[in-house]
């Protein structure tokens, strides 16, 4: 039996739904130009996660396993149209930012990955907290890219100058390269090394 | 029971699908009335950077109301109409580009040799903003303009003094450019850049030309030219087309060249 503080916690760093098990790398690049968008989308994804690990466990002993997936997917997109419709009510200006991307949360394989891989197999307490773990997950790398990308590519944090730019009379001449989706493989895949090189036991046998 | 048999099945996707859609449902409709607010402020507050007004601490609602008039005028003839005789669509407040350029009554399509801005279809009519002094003088005209850029339609405005003949700001309000290179086009510094720029030629014709590089500015038409950004060369093109397309004859031109020749102060 799994401890619930590991269940909870294991997925930051020893079990990483982007770093270790490289899911839902396409939102990590697409959203995470700035650090104010990463964060919005982070609490998207702890939203939806948490919710739909809850949903699915809940009826996990009724679902009929042939249309298992549809079920989840359902529960899946109704949480995260209500996230999209909450985000275009009271975060309106981050909501023209992330455009499609919220309404792309629904493809992220993580939080299916979580209702077929743990929600349908455990109880509702225990699938809340996996919920929560792999999404802080997911947001640790996301606030991670976000942080360096927003950074290097303009010079700011959360919107406030950092480093001020030299079109503004400044120092700092910003590296385009970070605000193009490619910078953030590049972060993730430094983040991944970091990961690996300090616990070893997660790299794969060549 | 079995979980698998037919009839739990059957009950199971029903039951998921109601309450799934009520929840949905009931967010998209109780949320409905405060996003269509937002996008309304969001429009009054571009419609106010663009006229270079500040509405910072202020309710921008308040200072469109007391600052902005807007008018509708028919592009073809230039001639303000009363919106009400034609469509609810037209009038200002629920004015959308996007929608009444896909009506087909109120909206006409552009023939490719002349569609620099890549728009296809264009309403026939549009809403025009006059900028009222402290007098209720007209002080600046904004134009909504929208054409394409490299990888989405943008939307904005541009403003113009009374006389119609400098550039007082442009501002864009919706676009999908790339962020940090076509982006730039919401950079302040490259908007202010336009300020002051002379739009029009003795013979009323629009010649701001958007470069690509930089303007040299001992060359005697720099008045009337423009910074290209450099990592966004086609989107900056779209800037250029667009304005060229909207401030031309087939678009705002006969607006503009009627307003110069009655005046502007002539009351609707």
């Amino acid at each position: 039996m799994k401890k619930y503080k590991e269940i909870l916690l294991d997925p930051i760093f020893n079990n990483n739904p982007i770093a270790l098990q490289i899911l839902g790398i396409c939102s990590a690049l697409a959203v995470t130009a700035k650090l104010e968008t990463s964060v919005v989308m982070s609490l998207a994804v702890i939203f939806v996660l948490t919710f739909s690990n809850l949903s699915v466990s809940l009826i996990r002993k009724h679902i009929p396993g042939n249309i298992r997936i549809l079920v989840e997917m359902t529960i899946i997109a109704s949480l995260v149209i209500i996230a999209d419709q909450v985000i275009k009510a009271f975060l309106f200006d981050i909501s023209k930012q992330l455009s499609v991307y919220v309404g792309l949360i629904i493809t992220n394989c993580i939080i299916m990955g979580r209702a077929e891989a743990f929600a349908l197999q455990n109880s509702v307490g225990k699938s809340v907290l996996d919920g929560i773990g792999n999404a802080l997950g997911y947001s640790f790398v996301l606030l991670f890219v976000g942080f360096f990308r927003e950074l290097f590519g303009s010079g700011k944090l959360m919107g406030y100058t950092i480093f001020q730019l030299n079109t503004e009379g400044g120092w700092y001449n910003p590296n385009g390269m970070f605000l193009l989706s490619p910078s953030a493989f590049i972060l993730i895949g430094l983040l991944i090394w970091a990961i690996r090189a300090w616990k070893p036991e997660q790299v794969e046998e060549a | 029971m079995s979980s698998d048999s037919t009839k739990k099945t059957i009950q199971v996707a029903l039951g998921v699908c109601l309450v799934c859609s009520i929840l949905v449902s009931t967010a998209a409709v109780s949320l409905n009335a405060i996003q269509n607010e937002n996008r309304q402020v969001d429009k009054i507050k571009n419609i106010l950077a663009a006229g270079g007004i500040d509405y910072q601490n202020k309710n921008p609602q308040e200072i469109y109301n007391e600052k902005i008039k807007p008018v509708t005028i028919e592009l073809e003839s230039g001639e303000i109409i009363n919106p009400e005789e034609k469509s609810e669509l037209l009038k200002p407040k629920n004015f959308d580009i996007k929608k009444v350029s896909n009506i087909p009554e109120l909206s006409t399509s552009i023939p490719a040799s002349e569609d620099i801005a890549g728009i296809k279809r264009k309403p026939e009519y549009m809403t025009v903003y006059k900028v009222l002094d402290e007098n209720n003088n007209v002080n600046k005209y904004i134009f909504p303009v929208h054409g394409k850029g490299l990888w989405s339609t943008m939307y904005g405005f541009i403003s113009l003094d009374k006389e119609l003949k400098t550039v007082e700001g442009i501002t864009f309000y919706e676009h999908g450019e790339t962020p940090g290179l076509g982006g730039e086009i919401d950079n302040p510094t490259w908007k202010e850049s336009w300020q002051g720029k002379r739009a029009f030629n003795e013979n009323g014709e629009y010649i701001i030309d958007v470069l690509k590089g930089k303007v040299d500015q001992s060359n005697p038409n720099s008045d009337h030219q423009i910074d290209g950004l450099s990592g966004s060369t086609l989107t900056t093109r779209g800037v250029d087309y667009t304005m060229k397309y909207w401030l031309g004859e087939n678009g705002y031109g006969p607006f503009i060249e009627k307003v110069r020749k009655e005046g502007s102060d002539e009351e609707i």
